[in-house]
Parts: C-alpha cells; structure tokens; sequence
C-alpha cells in the first residue's frame, strides 16, 4: 500500500555553513540534520524526541521547506517538496501546516483572532466570500474557543486558549498534515493535558496526519502511534511506540526512557545517568556520534558509523551493539 | 459606522468577568497603593533595629524555617493581589519540601518571601512569620527583618538556585568573578586567592571536568546543564543551611535534569541541609522530596508526605494535578484534563478557590474558605469532602480512576 505514505522522508539533510570565508564559500557546516529518513503513514502519529539541540524542530521545517533541503527527498502525497518551485509548494501549502512552541510569541500582537485565523484561508480561498465569517467561527469552536472571541487580540487570552489559537489558524485551512513543534511545553500541567486532548478529539474527527516533536517522552508516548529518537541530527532509533517503550535498543533511547521521573516514591529506578552533554554538531566525534557519552562505547564505534538496519519488522536502530547479529 | 460597532467589545455574560477600570479608579487604586507601601518601606529601611523586635521563637527546633500564616501581597494598579495568603508549612532539618502547583499559585513568591526579594515596592510581606533558625542559635523572623540584617543570611546560609540558568548568570563577568564575589562577601579574610581556591574545589564539587577553564569562562561559553552546575556550586559556596531549588530543572533536557537531580540529592547529604524544591513536575517531586506542599491560587490545599500525597492524595486538586500528567508506561485512552484555568488573584471571593473547576463540588463549597482537615500527624488538606469521614476515599491513587 504504497498510497498509505502521506509523508516519506528520505536521507534528508540540513547543513548550515560556518566560517564562510570572505568570497562567501563555506570552510565548514553544522551538519544539523544528517541523513534522516522516515515514513509517516496517513492518519498517524510521529513522535520526534531528542535533546534540545539535536535538530528535531530544524526536520519540522526543512520538511515545511521553512528552510531550504541541503540534500535528499521529501515526498509529500508522491511530490517531491525539495524540487517543486515557490508558486507550485504554494499551492501545496495549505495542506500542510505547523504550530509552534511559544503561543506568546507566534500570534501577531496587532491582529485580532478572527484575522489570524482567517488570514490564511482568505488568502487560499479556502470557503467563499459569503460563507467565511461562519466558517471561521466553527473553527474556532472546534477548537473550543469561544466564537465571541472573534475580534478579540491575543494579549486578552491565557497561554492554553493562545495555543487553541495556534491550533485553530493551521486548521482551519483543512490540512492534511500537522507539524507540531514542542506544542504544550511551555503550558501547565491542566492546560497541557486540555490541550492534548484537543488535538487527539481533532484527530479522530478530521483525521489529520501529525509530525510530534517534543523533548517530553511520556507526552510523546501518550499521543504517538511510532516514535522516533534523534541524536545530534541523526535517527537513532524508530519504531512503533509499544516497541521503543517496551524494547529499547538503543543505548541513547535506554537512557532517554529511564531518565524520565516517575510519579510514584515507592519505585526504585535504575537510572542510567549519561555522561556530559551533547557535543557540538559542529565538530561531531567519528564513527558513531553517541560513542562520546555510550556506556557500551567498542573500539568499531570510533572507525565506523553504524547503519541504520531493521531489527524487527517496524523497529530500525542504528547502532554497532546489534549488527554482529 | 457600523463598522466600528463590529469592533466593540461586547461582555459576554459568564465569560467576561473581569470589570475593565476606568483610568480614574486606576488612579485612586495607584495612590492608596503608594501611601500602604511607602509604610512598609519606611519600616524596611530604618536603621539601628533592636534584636527584640526580629527574634522568634521555634515551634520546633528541629525545623530550619517555619512559615506561619504568611501573607505576601502586590498593591498592583488593578488592585490588591494576594500572591500568598496564609500559608504556613515547616521546613526540618536535613530533609527536602517540595512545593507543587500552577504556574501563578505563589511557590515562587513565598520562596521569594522568605529571602526577601519580593519585589519591592509593590510586593510586601503583610502579615505572618517566617522564623528562621540560624547557625548562631537564634531564630529570627525574617519577615520583620531590617534589610541591613538580611544581608548576613542571605547567599550564605539561605541560598538560592533560580530557573533560568541562562538569565541569572551575568554575561560580562566570567564565571570566576560571580563566583569569587560570594566568597569575599561572606567569609571573613577570605582573600582573592583563597576566594578562587575555594571557587574552583566548588566547581569541582558540582562535577565540573575541568574547574580551571570554566573558572575563566563567560557563561555564554558554557551549555545550559553546565550552567546549572555553575548556580548550583554557587549556591554551595558559603554552606547553606538550606538551598531553595526554585525549578532547578525546567529549563534542561531530562537527560540532564537526571544529572542534575542526582547532584542535588548527593550534596544534601554532603553539606546536612536542607531542600525547598519548587517544580511543577510531580515527577521530580516524587523522586526528590521527603514532604509535599501543594499550593493552589496563593493557599496551601494539601500537604503530607510524599507517600501520603502520591498514595492517598485527598484533594481533588492534586488528584487532577497527577492525573492530568501522561506518565511513561502507563496508557490511558484520553488523559484527565481539569477544567478551566487558575482563576484571576486579585478580589478572590471567600469560598474555595478550586470550586469552578472541582467535579466533587457541593453546595458545601460556596460558603466559608474551608478548613484545614488533618488526617494523619503530618498529612492535611483543605477539603470540605472529608469534613465527616476523614478515610473516604474519592479517588484511587493507583489507577487515578474515581472510584464511587
């Protein structure tokens, strides 16, 4: 079932140039995203978890093509992202969308709701002329904003109805694919589960197709049908989300998981505690990036970077540990 | 004009009910606020206090601080803002509290309170105690403690490690310098030699690899877990009696929350003092604290130990609090959400304050602010649903599912 795709990413990479010499030619690159390839099936759920700084948000937006593509393929609906030009990913736009982390910093201070909302489906011609202050406020109840708020400015709302704002303005152009980047992290604890729970009731309604990204595992595996590990731009790790939490193979998602504090005093956990913090994607280490704060470190580790193989049908790792097997 | 109309902003009955001011009330607000606070101070700043009037009396010595019935209020322009009112909860020696709740409940402010950084002069503590035993012997009541005096406890037996590890370190001094300044504030003859001796066996203390190169970085130079370390070696340097953790690890990545959390645990038991953990992850709560404190709108709810909160938590705020939280391992199909947000602090009414958004609420809850109920020696909550049976279970801990 090839049509089942919506979203297949392969060997995607972002590099920045650093040190451009005075002629603009580059002497060396942040490698922010090396080589990630994954499938995100219509109607599903990826997590992306990682560190800060291990290049999740920056795949969010090169798939958006909110940055150029570096190297590699983007097939959205069986369209290459990478290759189409600025007025064809327009038109493609629409069925994309993303919410971003800071609700507090991603609405216009000048705009009121219904605008903000409405803007873009102005623009995309989304419902007619007639139909679009009711559309706009269905959204805005769909999303459980009062359709009073209409002309209301962002700075009158609490940080979980912002986010419902945010939430509001991708919807409401009828995507079909959603990037969430770190969407509750900077809400309460009640807030974030209000929110959570709003996006999984859209889900189920619309059937939106969602890219997770957050460092926060248990939300991640509250709200994701697989999951995948980042480590200093690479995939370490992905897999349905009953595998990754119930097998992890990875020596990275071992400690990422058991890193995580439990709400319970009577448990006594065996934490794996790394070691240091993640090195400069400038200057990665050889061979294996994690290799620097692995506890299972071998001397192939250093040589070689280990390939990214299928273990068990739907559970790929990369890592030396497994591929004497 | 029609136009214009649409834009008007229309109340919406039960949704809008917060009055909007007219600039005159503002006005008249701002001047009452200037004449409360000048008051407050004017009894700050006065000079050549006499001991009596700041030294206490320990309910037990056993404790290092204790609140009593604190009340810390901002005279804010759109009225009065009661931060914290009426708290009071013991800090023992040796042990970790750990305070819960919203962003907005007032954890930061009684913290703040009882270091005397509330900011001034909108914040004042007006009423209540916070005794304080100090190293000497003598317990003082920080609340009505003269500014001069205040200098001598604070950064060198209470000390303070803030959230932000990115906007509490000054980026045009090296790390050496912050760190030095405390040492040379607070010990006597420390000199700038032993200052920096001290400073770099501290860094090396938090687990710093190489204490030399840092003592002569920016904290620009530095990742934000090492940075952490930074304020925590900081924190350290004059051995506290007790360190007030206010969201120690919000800011970082769990992995390095771990270290960090584990380097917190070890150097409490290194120094004997003792924790205020301020975090709204009832994770870190669980695994860090040896009592709990849950604070709602500026008021206790509940507090016990950490088993009695985490295994037969009472009131229907924390059990919301722990059930809203995904937890690892643990599927639920819809997570527990509770409704509604924390209400606006200024002119709360008198009735409980989680009444708006409690599923348990009776016609109980609209009257008087209910009491403090005690179920165990340490474990008590401010529910009216326990007035009669104090063992009724409402909910399960376990499984975070209501039971009838």
């Amino acid at each position: 079932m090839e049509n089942d795709n919506l979203l297949v990413v392969e060997n995607l990479k972002k590099y920045y140039p650093i040190n451009a010499s005075v002629l603009g030619k580059a002497k060396s690159f942040v490698k922010a995203v090396d080589d990630v390839s994954f499938t995100i099936k219509r109607g599903t759920t990826m997590g992306l978890v990682g560190e800060s700084g291990c290049g999740k948000t920056t795949v969010g937006r090169t798939i958006l093509r909110l940055h150029d593509v570096t190297g590699g393929t983007v097939m959205f609906k069986g369209r290459d992202l990478a290759k189409l030009s600025k007025k064809e990913l327009r038109s493609l736009r629409p069925h994309m969308q993303m919410i971003f982390q800071d609700p507090y910093s991603s609405l216009s201070p000048r705009m009121p709701v219904g605008e903000i909302i409405g803007e873009a489906v102005r623009t995309h011609n989304i419902v007619p002329k007639s139909q679009y202050q009711s559309y706009i406020r269905k959204v805005m109840k769909d999303c459980g904003l009062q359709p009073q708020y209409f002309y209301r400015y962002p700075h009158e709302f609490s940080g979980g109805q912002r986010q419902r704002i945010c939430i509001a303005r991708a919807v409401a152009l009828n995507p079909e694919f959603i990037i969430c980047d770190e969407p509750v992290s900077a809400l309460d604890v009640s807030i974030q589960a209000q929110i959570i729970n709003l996006m999984k009731d859209l889900q189920t309604q619309f059937g939106y197709t969602y890219l997770f990204i957050s460092h926060d595992l248990s939300v991640v595996e509250h709200i994701s049908d697989t999951i995948g590990v980042m480590y200093l731009g690479n995939l370490v790790e992905t897999g349905d989300k009953a595998k990754i939490f119930a097998n992890p193979m990875h020596p990275y998602t071992k400690a990422l998981l058991s890193a995580v504090p439990m709400p319970d005093p009577d448990m006594k956990m065996n934490r794996i505690i790394l070691k240091g913090d993640i090195p400069s994607p400038a200057n990665p280490p050889s061979g294996c990036k994690f290799r620097t704060r692995c506890q299972y470190c071998m001397d192939v580790c250093e040589k070689e970077v280990p390939q990214f193989r299928e273990y068990e049908p739907g559970h790929r790792v990369a890592c030396h540990l497994y591929s004497q097997e | 004009m029609a136009v214009l109309n649409k834009f008007k902003k229309k109340k919406i009955q039960g949704v809008d009910d917060t009055e909007y001011l007219t600039l005159r009330d503002e006005r008249r607000i701002s001047k009452e606020n200037a004449k409360i606070t000048r008051e407050f101070e004017r009894n700050k700043a006065r000079k050549n206090v006499p001991e009596s009037e700041y030294l206490s009396q320990m309910r037990d010595s056993r404790n290092v601080v204790e609140f009593d019935d604190l009340h810390t209020y901002f005279y804010t322009d759109i009225g009065t803002v009661k931060a914290v009112d009426g708290v009071t909860y013991d800090v023992p020696q040796g042990t970790t509290v750990g305070i819960v709740g919203e962003s907005g409940c007032g954890k930061s402010v009684t913290s703040l309170s009882l270091m005397q950084l509330v900011q001034a002069p909108q914040g004042q503590i007006v009423s209540g105690e916070i005794r304080y035993l100090a190293s000497d012997g003598k317990c003082y009541n920080i609340a009505k403690m003269p500014r001069s005096e205040m200098l001598h406890i604070r950064g060198k037996e209470i000390s303070m490690i803030f959230q932000e590890p990115m906007t509490s370190l000054n980026p045009v001094f090296t790390i050496g310098e912050q760190m030095d300044e405390v040492v040379l504030l607070h010990e006597e003859g420390a000199t700038a030699e032993s200052a920096k001796a001290h400073s770099i066996e501290m860094l090396q203390l938090v687990g710093i690899a190489m204490p030399d190169k840092v003592y002569a970085s920016y904290p620009h130079e530095l990742s934000g877990g090492m940075r952490q370390r930074v304020m925590i070696a900081m924190a350290l340097s004059c051995g506290p009696r007790l360190i007030i953790a206010d969201e120690p690890t919000t800011a970082l990545d769990v992995t390095i929350q771990a270290q960090i959390l584990d380097l917190l645990r070890g150097i409490k038991d290194k120094i004997n003092g003792s924790i205020m953990l301020i975090t709204h992850d009832l994770g870190v709560i669980a695994e860090m604290a040896d009592y709990v404190v849950v604070m709602y709108a500026g008021r206790i709810i509940e507090k016990g130990t950490v088993r009695e909160i985490f295994h037969t938590p009472k009131h229907p705020y924390t059990v919301g609090l722990m059930r809203s939280k995904p937890s690892v391992n643990k599927a639920v199909d819809r997570l527990y959400s509770i409704p509604g947000q924390v209400p606006n602090p200024i002119n709360m009414p008198n009735h409980c304050y989680f009444k708006n958004r409690c599923e348990k609420c009776t016609e109980k809850c609209g009257g008087e602010y209910p009491p403090m109920l005690q179920f165990s020696p340490t474990h008590f909550a401010a529910c009216y649903l326990y007035e009669e049976d104090r063992d009724a279970v409402y909910f399960d801990a376990l499984t975070g599912k209501k039971s009838e």
